[in-house]
């Protein structure tokens, strides 16, 4: 069992690094939002505040590829959304159709590039 | 069961699964053991957090410097908390039964609470939420002790594959709900004003972008109503 679970400070850090900095923004969330009535124009705008939120993970993304994801053109990048959007407004909203031709995309050009 | 079912319904599903084989493997790199990285999976569940976890950590952070990194990154958890909650409980909810739901709270489940509960009837939204987020987290689990144990094996053409779904997948799950003018235009202003609020560098960038994103939409919805 020791290698599995190696040393157990760093599963003190885990809990003080990790999960309560994060779990955090949770129960505050809860503790707030417990008040807030459905259909209210402040949801409205807590909804929009997270979409945008969100939005913006998906740009960094884009622009500043993490890892492996920095091995691919930034045009071929953009290029895979753009077709992954388009085959999803063309296939009727289907999010697994846009996402496999978006992969495909890449995945083509980077064939092509060698 | 009906939330667990769900669980096979969703491409998202799939997207998480490469992410945390991603990061299972991450840990490996990072010489975290394998019961640190499902622990992680299990108590922090939200994939940024953690890549930043082990990312500082193993480049030799302090572990004040990795706690206010993480607590950065999941600010955003707040604002989806908050919007989701009202749909989840009903007037005679108490807070504490709320607390593992909200803990299963991330990008993946907060798009498909918005999707999936206004099918199912407001009494048993808990239990679909926990049967939700049980499933994806034992599909999340697997993940990263495959990855964990796949590690080096990963080519770099799959590792690229498999980053790319992400914004590929939130991006079209995110649209596909969106249902007035203010979500699709807090959606579209939050992926222009996140490259212009970037050059910046102020560490925050996508909670700037975000909120302000967020209000104009919220601005241009509220004046539509008024006239």
């Amino acid at each position: 069992m020791s290698d599995f679970i190696g040393d157990w400070n760093a599963l003190l850090v885990l809990l003080l690094a990790g999960f309560l900095p994060n779990e955090v923004w949770r129960m505050i969330g809860l503790w707030l939002g417990a008040g807030v009535d459905e259909g209210s124009d402040a949801l409205v705008w807590v909804r929009a505040v997270a979409t945008a939120i969100l939005a913006g993970v998906i740009a960094q993304i884009l622009v500043q590829p993490p890892g492996a994801l920095a091995s691919i053109p930034d045009w071929l990048r953009y290029a895979a959304v753009v077709a992954g959007f388009a085959a999803f407004v063309a296939s009727g909203r289907s999010t697994l159709a846009g996402v496999v031709s978006g992969e495909l995309l890449m995945l083509a050009g980077k064939w092509w590039l060698g | 069961m009906w939330g667990l079912r769900s669980v096979a319904s969703t491409v998202l599903t799939l997207v998480l699964f490469a992410t945390y084989l991603g990061i299972g493997a991450l840990a490996h790199d990072s010489h975290f053991s394998l019961g640190w990285a499902l622990a992680s999976t299990l108590f922090v569940w939200a994939g940024p957090a953690q890549i930043i976890l082990i990312s500082t950590l193993g480049s030799g952070a302090t572990v004040v410097q990795a706690a206010i990194a993480v607590t950065v990154s999941a600010i955003r958890l707040f604002p989806m908390v908050v919007s989701v909650m009202p749909m989840i409980r009903t007037p005679q909810t108490k807070r504490r039964q709320l607390i593992l739901a909200t803990h299963f709270i991330a990008v993946t489940l907060w798009v498909e609470c918005f999707r999936l509960l206004p099918q199912v009837p407001r009494e048993r939204r808990i239990a679909f939420t926990h049967g939700l987020g049980c499933g994806l987290l034992a599909v999340c689990l697997v993940a990263t002790a495959l990855g964990y144990e796949l590690a080096a094996g990963l080519p770099q053409l799959f590792g690229a594959a498999i980053l790319l779904l992400t914004p590929l997948a939130f991006l079209l799950s995110t649209a596909r709900n969106c249902r007035q003018l203010a979500d699709v235009l807090a959606l579209v202003l939050g992926l222009a004003l996140f490259p212009l609020v970037s050059m910046l560098h102020t560490g925050v960038d996508i909670l700037i972008s975000g909120a302000s994103a967020g209000t104009i939409a919220y601005g241009v919805h509220w004046w539509r109503e008024q006239s």
